[in-house]
């Protein structure tokens, strides 16, 4: 089983309902975020072009984080989703440095905190908050070992890029161009 | 003219607009770590070589800088977690893959290792000391009798902890200032050259103040040469990395990198060591000050850099 994200920026219009959604189902303390948005203006006035990204925790398959941390409290759980166990964390903030998307930060209680896919809720067989609560349809969540998957599908059917793969995390989160 | 403008929502505390989750405990505590890795390097390494009498201060004295070091460092560290009370899973896990665990298993053993040392040595520094117990008092000479052992154990135990405060950095790609495996053997010679230092400034015999001035001026240019390294290194790689070379060349650390570190660290002292070898009368703290202030600085700005360098996407 591999856990995969797939956003299509086509579709995307940045109004923050996954960042909402997010605060609201994990209790994401007041300030923080684990999922934000991204828009990018490219190119020469007037012709520009604009990209909108719902980023997060890019659940890597060669987590730096994963590797870095030094009590095990950062680990890959079910289908590859990296967590935090923050009983074991210590807050030492070495896998905040090692994260090249800035993904993580240190929850106001002392341990490192992040998207966690949301785990509770995929294991009850519904989507992750931000996913389903979409206005535009745009995210897709699910098993990229399986091939009738939303999300393989619809990686079969479009392009798409991973963010900064140069860094040789292996992100599983996949935007569709 | 092409522009591209990112905007983000994400405004986490300590990470954006930039990163800068550590402050000064980290280097802080790199360079006491460096310091007392350097310390006991050369008593270890003239222990091996019988060269005790001749180093009486690099072998017995200079090493009672180690565990203060190690001690306020270590405090320095645990000011840093943010979720202290976990502090002691640290040491429930040995983690191969990461610095962190190895420093802090490497801690475990140095440390009481550099009081144990001075333990052995104390009567150099109070020539009445008692241990009142016997217990110890068989313990230590148990020691004293597997002294190379204990000199052997603590050469590489040191020389990991001098690399090893490297390491930590360089083990992070996502900040591409730190990622190069050049600060390793950097930060080692960087504390090396504080030990030597440390050493000249303590000792009162001419002899040793001289082998020490020497050594401190080859491990200078060490530095130095390490240091062309990671430019050329950084200049020949990719984007992100010429842009954090950039940092130094030009950018926002241009001017304290150059001056605290290069000149006012490594420069200045080299002279001055030099011109003292050739019998010119200068006061010793001056060049064992600067040594000192450089290699802190060194820690300063890499670590404060290096989370100013990143990947752009």
């Amino acid at each position: 089983m591999r856990y995969a994200m797939a956003i299509d920026t086509k579709k995307c219009v940045g109004c923050s309902d996954c960042v909402v959604a997010c605060q609201t189902e994990n209790d994401v303390p007041i300030g923080y975020c684990r999922d934000w948005v991204v828009e990018v203006m490219d190119g020469t006035y007037p012709q520009l072009e604009m990209e909108i990204r719902s980023e997060r925790c890019n659940h890597c398959k060669n987590s730096p984080c994963v590797r870095c941390c030094p009590t095990g409290a950062s680990h890959y759980n079910e289908g590859g989703i990296v967590l935090v166990e923050k009983d074991k964390c210590i807050g030492c903030s070495a896998c905040i440095t090692s994260c090249p998307y800035d993904a993580r930060f240190v929850h106001p209680e002392g341990y490192v905190d992040k998207c966690t896919f949301c785990l509770h809720r995929v294991k009850k067989g519904m989507k992750p908050a931000c996913v389903s609560v979409c206005p535009t349809k745009c995210m897709y969540f699910g098993d990229l070992d399986d091939p009738r998957s939303e999300v393989s599908m619809i990686l079969k059917k479009r392009k798409w890029k991973t963010l900064i793969p140069e860094a040789g995390t292996k992100p599983q989160l996949y935007f569709l161009i | 003219m092409r522009e591209e403008i990112i905007v983000s929502g994400r405004n986490n505390p300590l990470i954006d607009p930039q990163l800068h989750i550590w402050h000064w405990e980290i280097p802080l505590y790199l360079f006491l770590g460096g310091l007392a890795a350097g310390v006991l390097f050369f008593a270890a390494l003239y222990t091996i070589r019988n060269r005790e009498n001749d180093y009486r201060t690099a072998v017995k004295i200079a090493p009672f800088v180690a565990p203060v070091a190690l001690v306020i460092g270590l405090l320095a560290l645990f000011l840093d977690l943010h979720h202290k009370l976990y502090f002691w899973r640290l040491y429930t896990t040995i983690r191969l893959d990461s610095p962190m665990s190895w420093g802090a298993w490497t801690l475990m053993l140095v440390t009481p290792l550099s009081m144990l040392w001075c333990a052995l040595h104390i009567k150099e520094l109070f020539p009445k000391w008692d241990w009142k117990f016997d217990i110890i008092k068989d313990v230590l000479a148990f020691f004293e009798k597997n002294k190379k052992v204990l000199a052997w154990i603590m050469l590489i135990s040191s020389a990991i902890l001098g690399i090893y405060t490297g390491i930590l950095f360089s083990a992070f790609n996502a900040r591409p200032l730190w990622n190069t495996s050049i600060l390793g053997p950097l930060f080692l010679a960087s504390g090396l050259s504080a030990g030597s230092a440390i050493t000249i400034w303590l000792s009162k015999d001419h002899a040793e103040k001289k082998r020490f001035a020497q050594l401190d001026l080859m491990i200078i240019g060490v530095e130095l040469f390490l240091i062309i390294h990671m430019f050329m290194g950084f200049l020949a790689s990719t984007q992100v990395q010429i842009e954090a070379a950039n940092l130094f060349l030009g950018g926002a650390y241009t001017a304290p990198f150059w001056i605290f570190v290069v000149i006012l660290g490594m420069i200045v002292p080299a002279i001055l060591e030099i011109l003292e070898l050739r019998k010119f009368k200068i006061p010793v703290v001056i060049p064992v000050v600067l040594v000192l202030f450089g290699s802190l600085m060194l820690r300063f700005i890499i670590a404060y850099a290096g989370q100013a360098s990143r990947w752009l996407y």
